[in-house]
């Protein structure tokens, strides 16, 4: 799923500085999944904005609302009633959220109240870690399943660099050098020989580098 | 300021907490009627929002009052509680309110006085800090 971080409380009230009235809106999508906007993050954010508006002697009416997803023009029409209601709407989404939004309603402002960080998976309570980087061309069938591409700071091809140390990168403590977990289940598995395949150079051009993506499915068009 | 009576919010497990303050009306201790009581099945129940929430509506104080550590009902109610306490702390100083108007405190059910020492302290401590800058009549 997609993973976030709320913005702090002190740029999402820069943000709105000038609006007496907003619309929150979560989705109930990979946020909500990972805690970050959905509805119950939707209620605390809005009762904090609330307590700092009272707090300056100010008012603010703030309406709570929850979508599907934020990233199926569907769903997003469900606000065509009420999104012009408000100053502007602060979307609990990813940044997919904002830009549906904001697509869909060009006359009215949309604020990202989160800050997209990656795809990645759960590995304790309230512990989310990256596993795909969204290179467009999958390789981890080559690595037992460990994404280099992902998980090694330098995306390696072939690894491990020499800044691998006790199984940790050198960026820092906390992050584990996936080469050294590759080359250990290689061992473990008696297919270390595979690693001495020298792996080409990456098509970068299926991520980022190739610009924005598009996924077209000739049988689902109409 | 001098007669400022803080208005305070205290959420209470019903396993220690709550029979801690009816053990101390039993032994006909006093403590500050400044101290509302919502009663919990557990202090892992309350959420960063039920506390925002009393802080949002005018109270000057909420804590939250759960078993001593270890000794949680549910086993891990009261040190989630914490966590979520801990939040809402951060959460006030991000905003420039002082985050000891919000807090948590352990005690069994046996801890009568405890409780009422628990409630003179935090009606103290936020009659010390004065009024929430977030109450309804200064926000009027």
């Amino acid at each position: 799923m997609i993973i976030g971080d709320r913005k702090s409380l002190t740029e999402i009230l820069d943000m709105i500085k000038d609006c007496r009235s907003i619309l929150i809106t979560g989705c109930k999508g990979c946020v909500t999944v990972c805690n970050v906007g959905g509805l119950k993050e939707v209620q605390v954010l809005a009762s904090s904005l609330k307590i700092a508006r009272k707090k300056e002697g100010k008012s603010i009416a703030i309406e709570e609302n929850l979508l599907e997803r934020q990233c199926d023009p569907e769903y997003i029409a469900e606000l065509a009633d009420v999104v012009h209601r408000y100053d502007a709407v602060l979307s609990m989404a990813c940044g997919v959220g904002p830009q549906f939004l904001a697509e869909a309603y060009p006359t009215q402002k949309f604020f990202p109240a989160i800050n997209t960080k990656f795809f990645g998976g759960a590995t304790g309570h309230g512990v989310w870690e990256e596993r795909c980087a969204g290179c467009g061309s999958c390789v981890i069938h080559n690595y037992d399943g460990l994404c280099p591409v992902s998980r090694c700071s330098k995306s390696l091809m072939n690894g491990p660099c020499g800044g691998s140390a006790n199984g940790l990168c050198e960026i820092s403590k906390d992050v584990v050098c996936i080469w050294d977990r590759i080359v250990k289940k290689k061992m473990e598995q008696g297919r270390l020989a595979d690693l001495l395949t020298v792996m080409p150079a990456k098509d970068w051009s299926t991520s980022r580098d190739g610009g924005p993506r598009k996924s077209i499915r000739e049988e689902l068009t109409q | 300021m001098d007669t400022f009576e803080p208005q305070i919010v205290a959420f209470c497990c019903k396993y220690c907490a709550y029979a801690a303050a009816d053990l101390a009306g039993s032994m006909r201790l006093s403590y500050p009627p400044n101290v509302k009581i919502v009663q919990l099945p557990c202090t892992g129940r309350v959420d960063i929002f039920h506390l925002l929430k009393a802080i949002e509506d005018g109270a000057d104080g909420v804590y939250v009052a759960g078993c001593l550590e270890g000794e949680c009902h549910f086993l891990k109610g009261n040190l989630r509680a914490r966590k979520k306490v801990e939040y809402v702390k951060r959460t006030l100083v991000e905003l420039g309110i002082e985050p000891e108007r919000v807090e948590m405190y352990n005690l069994s059910s046996a801890m009568g006085p405890r409780f009422a020492e628990i409630a003179r302290e935090m009606t103290d401590r936020v009659r010390e800090l004065g009024p929430s800058p977030v109450k309804a009549e200064a926000f009027a």
